[in-house]
């Protein structure tokens, strides 16, 4: 009798739950098609644009937050027009902007005038010269290197059109239906067939353009035989008082084609960071990620390469490095979609001071892909107990004729290899710094230079714990 | 003793609270050639790496004093800058530091050296030049699938530009082909005449003797040093070994390598306890148990 009593009992949290779920939802219409008009309106878009905008908004709105990775509980959602606000809102000023990235610019070096944009106090810097001249450089070539407003203004609305989230289409997650919903700013780069660049285009330089920041978006066509190292972003930390961060980044790599695309993030560490890349590469093209994820609070991000044409190859190299307060969450997504695609992952993450880093692959072989060969490889590094490091490969083959690999090691920095170190005069933090930044330099490696530098000093800088 | 430029007393080290050497007191002057010989497990290396500050080991009782410091609390990078340098017996691989960056690095922590800029790069390759070395080494990843030979060069080449008051050799010889052991030789002459270094060599083997001054030898069996004297006690042992001493160790006593596999163990099953992978420890664990049952059975 008490078991049948029970059944009666009907447990009512469950319907508490759809009604609070129907609550929230009207509070998420915060973001409303009044602001997406007005987003649109002031950067006079053309209509097909704005129709766009209001189709993610309506996605953006019916999709679920993601219910896999890292908790962005400290995202607010509901409220989620505040991470949105038009230009010019930003209540910002040098004195708010927090000691450890005013400490952090100093140690980099950092000239003055670029720090207040980087902390987001929205200053300009004079880099506008920089970019203009490599602007004019290049054009004569005829590669196109300009902000995406601006080219849509300029003549390339149609191919804009024809590219502009096609790649990512607004129904991939909730951020890139934000994304496509309030996108503002980035770079369009065109690169016509057989020319090939041979200096790198930072999108450094133009970080100033209106608008770069938050729901940037990138547009990248490297047309056949063409050539292009495209490098995103800068290595000192980007402090937003919003702390949401959804870019996008489309590039199309036509046959024979090859894109580099290099980026080290440091936002500063409130934020989230979820950012969506992908490229599609035609026959006997290449893509090449090198990619480096120092900053954010939570950072969700996985490059995807789409081999698509015959003998097409990618390669990522990628490093994580999450310390006190992070959890980092990267990778990268492969999908070999025809004969004799080559794709190499190799990643390495370190952990440290309580920092979570996870490895999240996926890699799928089409039934197309006829001697495809696929080698994924991972590398962790835990400085400590109290640091977590994961790995979660996910293989969707289908075809019997191909070749996949997947390696993983997770370790420690061994006490011989310490003792060894100090036993030469070493100091112990030192001895791991060098310890920690040769297990990056496969990473370091392949970036240019400055870059390089830049990276060492980062895991220098996390390493003594002076940042975050 | 005035010149005494090393010397311990009493010194009682233990791993994990599994007590490994009793009571060492040894003496080095300023200028001598030592050599410690012991049958294998004696625990010749575990004084080499206790002198040098391996934090596996802890120093129970004595002290350590060098160079008119106590140093037995120092830590191994503390003791390298007072002037103690240890040539491992297995050099440990860095993966991703180049030679040159590392060389660099340890250089830096020496300011008395006055080896700045274009300077390293000079003394570093005259060095190599008398080991005959590769200069394309430089670039490569420190010892990194270098062959045993090439890791003890490595080991000389630092010997030679950290110029240490005090070199302790761990089997520097061991494990080398002819030509190797000539080049580690001739290294260790140079050290002795031209920068009048003073040696503490551990080895079993007397090969690499043979060329070189001794001033006295110790004998380690058990733990314990039972026996010093003149280089005659070379040929001595040579011809009749060890057995002698045993007695004197105190019957009884585990050998140090049966001790040290317990110690292993001990940690392995404390690591247990923290570490992520269980499965690994519990391994490790019965690996080093039936390492130090083999031992005790001998």
């Amino acid at each position: 009798m008490v078991a049948r009593s029970n059944v009666a009992d009907v447990d009512r949290s469950r319907y508490d739950f759809v009604k609070s779920e129907a609550t929230s939802e009207r509070l998420s219409a915060g973001l409303t098609p009044e602001i997406i008009r007005e987003i649109s309106a002031r950067k006079d878009e053309p209509e097909w644009m704005l129709d766009l905008r209001l189709k993610c908004l309506d996605i953006y709105h019916r999709t679920p937050v993601p219910n896999w990775g890292p908790a962005l509980d400290g995202l607010d959602i509901e409220n989620i027009v505040t991470y949105v606000k038009p230009e010019g809102e930003q209540k910002s000023d040098w004195e708010s902007v927090p000691e450890d990235i005013k400490d952090t610019f100093d140690r980099l070096g950092i000239p003055q005038a670029e720090r207040a944009y980087l902390a987001g106090v929205g200053a300009q810097y004079d880099s506008e010269l920089v970019y203009h001249n490599i602007q004019d450089s290049v054009a004569d070539q005829g590669i196109v290197y300009s902000g995406i407003e601006e080219a849509m203004k300029n003549g390339w609305e149609g191919v804009i059109h024809d590219h502009f989230m096609k790649l990512v289409p607004p129904t991939d997650h909730k951020f890139a239906a934000l994304h496509g919903a309030v996108w503002s700013g980035g770079s369009f780069v065109y690169v016509p067939a057989g020319v090939k660049l041979d200096f790198p285009l930072q999108s450094y330089f133009r970080l100033n353009a209106k608008g770069a920041g938050q729901f940037e978006h990138t547009l990248i066509i490297v047309e056949d035989g063409a050539e292009l190292h495209f490098i995103e972003g800068c290595s000192a930390p980007k402090y937003n008082v919003a702390n949401l961060h959804a870019g996008c980044v489309e590039l199309f790599v036509g046959n024979d084609a090859k894109l580099r695309y290099s980026t080290i993030e440091n936002w500063s560490k409130n934020m989230y960071n979820l950012n969506t890349k992908r490229a599609t590469v035609g026959a006997r093209g290449s893509i090449e990620w090198v990619s480096g994820s120092f900053g954010s609070h939570v950072g969700c991000l996985y490059p995807m390469s789409i081999l698509a044409g015959k003998e097409s190859t990618s390669e990522f190299t990628g490093i994580t490095f999450a310390g006190t307060g992070q959890d980092l969450d990267t990778g990268c997504k492969v999908v070999c979609a025809a004969p004799d695609t080559k794709a190499v992952v190799n990643t390495k993450s370190i952990s440290k001071g309580g920092g979570v880093s996870t490895f999240r692959s996926s890699v799928a072989v089409t039934p197309a892909a006829e001697n495809a060969s696929v080698a994924v490889s991972c590398a962790s590094l835990m400085l400590d107990d109290e640091s977590r490091s994961d790995t979660i490969p996910a293989m969707d083959i289908r075809n019997q004729n191909v070749s996949v690999g997947h390696e993983a090691s997770i370790g420690r920095i061994g006490n011989d290899l310490m003792f060894y170190l100090m036993s030469r005069g070493i100091p112990e933090g030192e001895a791991s710094t060098m310890v920690v930044n040769g297990f990056a330099n496969p990473v370091s490696k392949e970036l240019p230079l400055e870059y390089a530098v830049e990276m060492n000093n980062l895991i220098k800088l996390e390493m003594e714990g002076a940042i975050g | 003793m005035p010149n005494a430029l090393l010397a311990t007393k009493g010194l009682t080290i233990a791993a994990d609270d599994v007590p490994l050497l009793h009571d060492i007191d040894l003496t080095i002057e300023s200028g001598t050639t030592h050599v410690l010989m012991g049958p294998n497990g004696a625990g010749k290396s575990t004084l080499g790496h206790a002198l040098m500050g391996d934090p596996e080991y802890t120093a129970t009782a004595g002290s350590i004093v060098f160079d008119g410091q106590d140093i037995t609390e120092f830590s191994p990078d503390k003791r390298s800058t007072a002037g103690l340098f240890m040539s491992f017996q297995a050099p440990v691989e860095v993966p991703g530091v180049p030679l040159f960056t590392f060389l660099r690095a340890i250089v830096a922590q020496r300011p008395d050296l006055k080896l700045r800029g274009p300077k390293l790069k000079k003394r570093i390759l005259e060095i190599m030049a008398q080991l005959d070395m590769d200069p394309s080494y430089l670039d490569r990843e420190l010892n990194v699938g270098f062959s045993g030979g090439e890791k003890k060069k490595v080991e000389m080449l630092q010997l030679l530009l950290l110029q240490p008051k005090l070199a302790i050799l761990d089997e520097t010889d061991s494990g080398l082909d002819v030509d190797a052991l000539d080049t580690v030789s001739r290294a260790i002459r140079i050290y002795q005449d031209e920068m009048q270094g003073t040696l503490l060599m551990i080895t079993h083997n007397t090969r690499i003797l043979e060329h070189l001054d001794v001033d006295q030898v110790h004998v380690l069996v058990r733990g314990r040093l039972v026996d010093a004297g003149c280089a005659s006690l070379i040929n001595e042992i040579n011809d009749h070994g060890f057995e002698r001493y045993v007695g004197q160790a105190g019957s009884g006593a585990a050998s140090v390598a049966a001790a040290k596999a317990k110690a292993e163990a001990k940690a392995a099953a404390v690591k247990q306890e923290t570490h992520f992978d269980v499965a690994a420890a519990i391994e490790n664990m019965e690996a080093a148990l039936e390492a130090a049952d083999e031992q005790a059975g001998e």
